[in-house]
């Protein structure tokens, strides 16, 4: 009696399992903050309407969703490390890079502000500082977009950044800010994962609205050549509907209800220079 | 202590008010996981039957490698049925990667090794004595497996349990072959990965109460089967 029962409800799912298959799925690489932020959970029931494919969007550290397009398991990546994109494109693996949108990191530190860097206006500078004066600083050191952007920025401050101040998380943004708030550390983090955890944590915004702390999202699609059975068509469609001026204005004003303010500047049709660091 | 008692409060609303989205993830949680040991069974009954009756050179290896793989990790079982399923591997062709049938089949993978290894000590632990003796009593050898796995049953209900507990819990296979899309695969686990890391902490408790609460009603039904045919 169990099992017939076990067997009936069973039977629905291996039958409707298969049926997402096929040519009309677009799978998309993008990286656990973009899902973080809740904004694909608004954007890809909008696609699959208006196009009548089916999205499935994979989460993973920038480092990999640009790895799963390169080998063709990816048909378009959404990600945030510019560095990292132009060598995909450089290499050929990505093609038609495309502006999005920003937002914003912020230094963030504990109250007793050890380097006394609260206020700076160069977050170059004030790295500088926590290196001199050894103040502990918690990186995620998970090849994560945020991770990229942390490491560029030490790079321009001629640090190299080493243990014992220099600690590395191995995990997501969130996890990162609860262990810099135990350690009474300083961090980067993307605004919208601060505001998430703003209440759990004592930590500081100590540096904000330089212009390297900006952090530009691109839409790239995967070229056909990267596997037997990338979807090109069905890539470049999310990418044109991303970029379209009705999903950028649905960006515009994403994150106000829940933050009091936009998450996201819509920076479409936009060239590098004129927001980019 | 605040926040705990915010996430009880939030998951009894939550079970209560009938979040239609937290109930298709229990839903698919329970269908995932229940066809996965259901495999599980149908592979892992006969193999441990087979192991434990039959002789061969050998025999101690394959036990030790199956008790191994009772403790397999999920995150090695995710990795591999995800390099088989990609688009360039193997059974890329089949396109289920990032479907449920994914989860299915990585979660069977896992509780594979637990029924058989369970199975195996069910029955070798039924007396030798006693299979002799249905064989001198004209039994024919199907026959004599049938009274053994009929006697063994009561242990073999504890194989149920653990494969499903295993992998009703699991979440490194889940997160990596199903990719935690909404509405698609998420499940009870990777859910709570998700609240977890966007600071939701009164959702993640809600949900893990719920995984809490399926399991034991799992485990009471089949402990209640078990303890009836027990006396």
């Amino acid at each position: 009696m169990v099992l017939r029962l076990v067997v009936a409800a069973l039977v629905p799912l291996m039958l409707a399992a298969p049926a997402g298959a096929g040519s009309n799925v677009v799978i998309l690489s993008t990286t656990t903050s973009t899902q973080d932020s809740g904004l694909l959970d608004v954007l890809v029931p909008l696609f699959e309407r208006r196009t009548g494919y089916t999205l499935k969007t994979i989460s993973v550290g920038t480092g990999q969703a640009l790895a799963l397009a390169a080998r063709g398991e990816a048909d378009v990546v959404l990600c945030h490390a510019p560095s990292l994109e132009k060598r995909s494109l450089a290499d050929g693996t990505l093609t038609n890079r495309r502006l999005v949108m920003y937002n914003d990191f912020v230094l963030v530190g504990p109250e007793a502000d050890p380097a006394r860097i609260a206020g700076d206006k160069s977050v170059v500078a004030a790295l500088g500082r926590i290196a001199a004066a050894g103040a502990r600083f918690v990186s995620r050191g998970d090849k994560s977009g945020t991770h990229t952007v942390e490491l560029a920025l030490w790079k321009v401050a001629g640090v190299t950044p080493a243990a014992p101040w220099y600690i590395e998380s191995g995990q997501g943004m969130g996890a990162t800010l609860g262990l810099a708030d135990d350690r009474r550390a300083y961090t980067l983090t993307d605004r919208a994962t601060l505001s998430a955890f703003g209440k759990r944590v004592a930590l500081r915004v100590m540096v904000e609205g330089d212009r390297p702390l900006r952090n530009v999202y691109s839409v790239l699609e995967a070229n056909p050549a990267n596997g037997p059975r990338v979807n090109a068509a069905g890539g470049r469609a999310f990418a044109d509907f991303i970029v379209s001026p009705e999903v950028q204005q649905v960006i515009r004003t994403f994150g106000v209800d829940r933050y009091g303010q936009p998450l996201f500047v819509p920076i479409a049709g936009q060239r590098e220079e004129e927001v980019a660091p | 202590m605040t926040l705990l008692l915010d996430g009880v409060r939030a998951a009894t609303g939550l079970i209560v008010s009938g979040d239609s989205e937290i109930w298709s993830i229990l839903w698919l949680s329970l269908q995932v996981s229940g066809s996965a040991t259901l495999i599980a069974l149908l592979l892992g009954v006969p193999a441990g039957t087979a192991l434990a009756l039959a002789r061969f050179p050998g025999r101690g290896l394959v036990v030790s490698a199956v008790n191994s793989g009772m403790g397999l990790p999920p995150v090695v079982v995710g990795l591999f049925v995800t390099i088989l399923l990609w688009r360039s591997g193997p059974l890329g062709a089949l396109e289920i990667l990032y479907t449920p049938a994914a989860i299915v089949v990585a979660q069977a993978v896992i509780a594979a090794p637990i029924v058989t290894g369970i199975t195996l000590a069910a029955v070798q632990q039924v007396p030798r004595e006693f299979r002799l003796q249905l064989l001198a009593l004209g039994a024919s050898r199907v026959q004599m497996i049938w009274v053994v796995l009929r006697e063994a049953r009561l242990p073999m209900l504890a194989a149920v349990m653990a494969g499903f507990g295993g992998v009703i819990s699991e979440i490194g296979a889940s997160m990596m072959v199903g990719g935690n899309i909404k509405g698609q695969t998420r499940t009870l686990t990777t859910a709570m990965v998700l609240e977890t890391s966007k600071g939701n902490f009164e959702a993640a408790i809600a949900l893990s109460l719920l995984l809490l609460v399926l399991v034991f009603l799992v485990n009471w039904a089949l402990t209640s089967i078990q303890q009836r045919r027990a006396l």
